[in-house]
């Protein structure tokens, strides 16, 4: 019997949301499961690191990698199963383009510690305990100062983008990888078009798009067939790939853009800062600014996912303290 | 020694870089030769040169050697800026047998040498835009221009001398021309005049023949009371609208007798004549001045009773035998196709009240030189005879010189004719009066053929100079000879003390200003202005009538105060320039248009409505955008708008931008 | 002399109205700190905010982009549509920590050789006083703590070249 070729699953900073998109393969997954042999996935099976060390470099067929880089840890099993695997295929927002996680870019670590463990409104931390990294024998990873995108860290063959991944996309992956047939490298599985390619609203969408005031989704109605845009939400479907069944839309929400770029831009949010705030209708200072004021939160509405990987990758004036 | 091969991706990239001295003027602040050496060290950089002038015959010769025998396919010029010289090294890299856009220009004079001091900051500076361009131009492309064909017409705005010149310039050379002014006839400020300086010919006599021609020539289409409301297009292929104001007259049909003037219900006129300055009456159904042309009366619709909506036996329309005159007519509309305008809009006079120590407008007997051209001018208001408002003859004028010119407080600039026409006019009022003239003079600025001469005759016939700025006007007398007389407070410069002059008349000699919608006009047809606000040249002395939009000339002093010998050279020239883009037939047009990357593009309609142009559709059937090359102006909104990165702008592309900007940014 | 820190402005001028302005300075020889790099753009509507956020990544201190006024852009309003993404990418930078003085953006006609050395002047002292912000030291101090494949940090020579 020749052997079936070894695939791996690992998640590192993630919610989990992409393991249950592998999950939502549903019958699909029995199929994929006959063909080949997991020899790692944390969520679902009992596989070791020390399984996967006394693997030879190279011998898994394919690794799946969900997450952001945050912790020493996952920069570790990163490096280990880059070595040990032919194809490493970043899976998901976090590991595409650092994923909400990123948003944490924004702050210090200490600041992330002050207010995970003391200020956030549901904590109740009467001691005021923090961790720490090491306690008698045992130690705990380092928690880094910056996010990174899996490829931060270590080269990507691939990337299935989303948040999480649309099930569809992810077998036609599984099914190239088996087969053979595989883009080349560097490649995001999905198709170079934006999303409004597949929009069932463009067609309401006007030519003349003129933005009055950006308006935040949960304090409006939402015209459910009403292009988004055209009502004057922020709807990053223009500059976000699309693959993703348009799923948010049909849901009669805007896309936040969790598909990340085109392959011809450098920077999603600055690329979706331009395409939207372009339209505005107003030309003067005040009222550009007043229709700007929908939008309280740039860094979090136009890098939601893709911080780690915009241009500036962080707040600047943020400090450094952990050294490897 | 062989370079090490470097590639953009698709071919192997061998830059040649050259960098001028420009004399001195480069080369004595920025050290050429450590930049040439510093950009040798660069990838992709064959050759690396300095040389003393680089667009000389011998500079441009180089760089066409060096393509050939170091088969060269990028070439980066550092010397001035690109708006001068661009141009030249483009056809010396064509003629090098490379595509002319395999070339890209670096400014290091106008923004380098001449800009800056430390002679060490300064080369510092060159070598990274010196490296930008290097960086940017591996990604440059061949492209071609597009060839468009020329309308075989002009557009002339304003019909003033210039306009008139230029309409009869172009008309003589075969063209097809439309004049269009705003005002019911032609003529501008020059129709307004009695003599023109220093020949002190008669104005009318050398104007109005003109004037006649124009308003009978096949070639020239004269559209009067009417104004350009919209322009669209480029050079050679411009699209305008001309609004016609009614004259509530069936210009078909009107011959001129003008019966309907005599027949008016008004026996005297009723409305401010604006020909004469205001200095007479007109009636509702007028013709600015005998000679207009076209010669069509005008009924104004403010003043006539039954256009108010009054009750009025309308026998003007009783008189007409031809039944012209029409109270029903509306404003109608031309669209017309010209291949190059040619904007002669002229100026404004300076608002005297602006400077109300003067007493304009206060004072009965202080008067612009305007008025006085009206008063001096056997047709005017007086038929000629020079007398204050109660009748009086004046025994002594003053005139003051430059009114709103070379003065902080209103226009700064010298208005260049008020010199020489205040000379003018002094002689007129002395040989009409007898008065004795007082000028009072800044300096006294007489440059020009005669003018010298002139300015000594006025000063033989006994005229009064002063020097020094004028104060003050004012009427208050404080001795016996000053009571009932106006008195001109001045220093007097020259002898050193403070004057007060007695006199009947004054005669304030404003200066020359930009046209109250001169704004409008520059934005319709996209050209820009000095600070001051006359239409700006392309080049103050290579290009004086062109303007940053190509096939738009401007003639005359809407681009600057000047005479009128000046204003028909200027209109000549720019007739010569607008045919010899007719004659030419076709314009090549800078090929830096954008184009959409179809695979990329999902069709999101973001670039369609900010294109100014409306050079995007959407193809539906494709589901993609299109740009139309021939409408497209390449400005780039489009590209930089695109969330798809699926718009490529010619010769200004994404990757292109992207290096240049790395590559500046990496010589520290 | 003294060691003092040279800003480093990256400045995207407009062909018609900015770049002319730059010209004129030059002609009329009006001196001006040495501190901009000129990247000509025909108008500023063509300023991507990706060549900004570029321009700080690449180590520039700050970022001046000159247009014509407004109602005088070359192409009827391109200066009003890069106004509007100007106003949140000012924003946004605010919120990554970078200070306002190093991003500005001024109209300048061809006309106001004057005004373009006023700007650039004072925005060297500006960013003079705010000192350097040289970002690819920052990648390359936050990078410290990880080791890091042998990869590059940005995708630049994957997108460099695609047509």
């Amino acid at each position: 019997m020749s052997e079936k070729p070894k695939i791996a699953f690992y998640w590192c900073a993630s919610c989990g949301g992409c393991e249950e998109s592998i999950v939502d393969l549903a019958e699909d997954i029995l199929e994929v499961a006959k063909l080949v042999e997991i020899v790692l996935w944390p969520v679902a099976m009992d596989f070791k690191r020390k399984d996967i060390e006394a693997l030879a470099d190279g011998e898994i067929v394919a690794t799946m990698i969900n997450g952001a880089i945050r912790t020493s840890e996952q920069e570790e099993m990163a490096h280990l199963l880059r070595r040990k695997s032919r194809v490493l295929i970043a899976y998901g927002s976090c590991a595409h383009t650092g994923g909400i996680p990123s948003l944490a870019n924004q702050f210090s670590r200490s600041e992330l510690m002050k207010y995970v463990y003391h200020d956030a409104p549901s904590v109740d931390n009467p001691e005021s305990i923090e961790p720490v990294s090491a306690y008698q024998s045992a130690t705990l990873p380092v928690f880094r100062d910056v996010v990174r995108s899996l490829d931060q860290v270590v080269s990507v063959d691939y990337t299935l983008p989303g948040c999480a991944p649309n099930p569809a996309l992810v077998l036609a992956a599984v099914r190239a990888l088996l087969s053979g047939d595989l883009p080349p490298k560097g490649s995001v599985l999905a198709p170079d078009v934006s999303l409004c390619d597949a929009c069932p609203r463009i067609g309401s969408k006007p030519t003349e798009l003129s933005i009055e005031a950006f308006k935040r989704a949960h304090l409006h109605p939402i015209d459910p067939d009403q292009c988004l845009l055209a009502q004057g939400f922020a709807c990053l479907g223009p500059a976000t790939r699309s693959g993703c069944g348009e799923r948010c839309i049909r849901a009669n929400m805007p896309c936040t853009g969790c598909f990340g770029p085109l392959s011809s831009v450098r920077d999603q949010g600055a690329k979706a800062l331009s395409a939207l705030t372009s339209a505005i209708g107003a030309d003067s200072e005040d009222e550009i600014d007043r229709a700007l004021d929908g939008i309280p939160d740039p860094v979090g509405t136009f890098y939601r996912y893709g911080l780690a990987k915009s241009m500036l990758r962080r707040k600047v004036d943020l400090a450094t303290t952990t050294k490897n | 020694m062989e370079h090490e091969v470097h590639t953009n991706g698709k071919e192997e990239v061998r830059i040649g870089f050259y960098i001028c001295h420009c004399g001195s003027n480069i080369g004595g602040t920025i050290d050429v030769a450590a930049v040439a050496d510093y950009v040798r060290t660069l990838p992709g950089v064959v050759v690396s040169k300095d040389y003393k002038y680089m667009c000389s015959n011998a500079g441009q010769d180089m760089i066409v050697e060096d393509i050939e025998i170091n088969r060269l396919n990028r070439i980066v010029v550092a010397a001035c800026s690109p708006l001068l010289h661009e141009k030249t090294f483009r056809s010396a890299t064509h003629k090098g047998g490379i595509n002319p856009f395999f070339f890209h220009m670096v400014n290091i004079r106008e923004h380098g040498s001449w800009v800056h001091e430390d002679k060490a900051l300064a080369t510092e500076k060159a070598k990274a835009v010196a490296r930008g361009a290097v960086g940017r131009v591996r990604f440059h492309k061949a492209l071609e221009k597009r060839k468009e064909p020329v309308t075989q017409s002009v557009l002339i705005v304003g019909g003033g001398i210039a306009g008139i010149q230029a309409a009869q310039t172009l008309s003589n050379a075969g063209k097809k021309v439309y004049l269009v002014e705003r005002e019911p006839t032609i003529g501008g400020h020059m129709a307004l005049f009695d003599k023109t300086f220093p020949t002190l010919d008669c104005a009318a006599c050398i104007l109005t023949p003109k004037m006649t021609d124009i308003g009978s020539d096949p070639n020239i289409t004269l559209w009067s009371y009417a104004e350009v409301v919209d322009v669209k297009g480029y050079v050679g292929n411009f699209t305008a609208q001309i609004r016609h104001k009614p004259r509530y007259i069936k210009e078909d049909l009107c011959v001129g007798c003008l019966d309907c003037i005599d027949n008016c219900v008004f026996k005297q006129g009723n409305t401010d004549d604006e020909f004469n300055q205001s200095l007479s009456k007109r009636k509702p159904v007028y013709i600015p001045f005998p000679q207009a042309v076209p010669k069509l009366v005008v009924i104004d619709p403010e003043a006539c009773t039954h256009l108010n909506g009054g009750k009025c036996e309308q026998s003007c329309a009783t008189a007409c035998e031809r039944d012209a005159i029409d109270f029903n007519q509306k404003e109608s509309f031309d669209d017309i196709e010209v291949g190059t305008v040619i904007v002669t809009t002229g100026f404004k006079t300076f608002d005297a009240a602006r400077k109300p120590l003067y007493g304009y407008g206060r004072y009965d007997n202080v008067y612009t030189a305007l008025e006085v051209e009206r008063l001096v001018t056997s047709s005017g208001p007086t038929g000629g005879e020079v007398v204050l408002r109660d009748g009086r003859r004046p025994k002594t004028v003053a005139i003051v010189h430059c009114v709103g010119s070379r003065d902080h407080q209103t226009n700064r600039w010298c208005s260049r004719v008020c010199c020489m026409y205040s000379l003018k006019l002094a002689h007129l009022i002395k040989e009409h009066t007898g008065a004795e003239v007082f000028n009072f003079y800044i300096d006294m600025r007489c440059a020009g053929k005669g003018y010298e001469e002139f300015y000594e005759r006025l000063l033989e016939e006994g005229n009064r100079f002063v020097r020094g700025r004028v104060a003050e006007v004012t009427d208050v007398p404080v001795s016996a000879e000053e009571e009932g007389k106006l008195v001109v407070k001045v220093e007097d410069s020259l002898a050193g003390f403070v004057r007060r002059i007695p006199v009947d008349m004054v005669v304030l000699s404003t200066g020359l200003e930009p046209r109250q919608d001169a704004s409008n006009v520059r934005r319709m047809f996209n050209i820009s202005c000095s600070s001051e606000g006359f239409f700006l040249e392309r080049h103050p002395k290579l290009a004086p009538i062109s303007t940053t939009t190509d096939g738009v000339f401007i003639a005359g002093c809407c681009q600057g105060p000047k005479d009128i010998p000046d204003t028909v050279a200027q209109a000549g020239f720019a007739a010569g320039e607008a045919m010899a883009l007719l004659d030419k037939g076709f314009v090549e047009m800078e090929p830096m248009t954008s184009f959409v990357n179809e695979e990329l593009c999902s069709g999101c309609k973001t670039c369609i409505g900010l294109c100014p142009f409306s050079a995007i559709t959407r193809d539906d059937a494709k589901e993609v955008a299109v740009i139309n090359p021939v409408l497209c102006k390449g400005c780039g909104v489009c590209v930089a708008a695109c969330p798809s990165g699926a718009i490529t702008q010619n010769l200004f592309e994404d990757c292109e931008i992207f290096a240049e900007i790395e590559e500046v940014l990496a010589h520290a | 002399m003294p060691n003092v820190f040279e800003p480093r402005i990256l400045a995207f001028f407009c062909n018609w109205c900015t770049y002319t302005a730059a010209d004129l300075a030059g002609v009329s020889r009006m001196k001006y700190a040495p501190t901009t790099r000129v990247v000509r753009v025909m108008c500023s509507g063509r300023v991507d905010p990706q060549f900004v956020l570029s321009a700080f990544a690449k180590g520039a201190d700050g970022v001046l982009i000159g247009g014509c006024h407004p109602g005088d852009c070359h192409y009827l309003e391109g200066n009003t549509k890069f106004l509007r993404r100007f106003r949140m990418l000012k924003r946004m930078l605010a919120d990554l920590g970078i200070e306002p003085e190093r991003l500005r953006l001024e109209w300048i006609s061809a006309s106001e050789g004057d005004r373009l050395r006023t700007v650039v002047n004072e925005m060297t002292e500006q960013i003079r006083a705010l000192g350097p912000l040289h970002m690819p030291a920052h990648f390359k101090e936050w990078d410290t703590e990880v080791l890091v494949e042998d990869l590059s940090h940005d995708r630049e020579e994957e997108v460099g070249e695609r047509v």
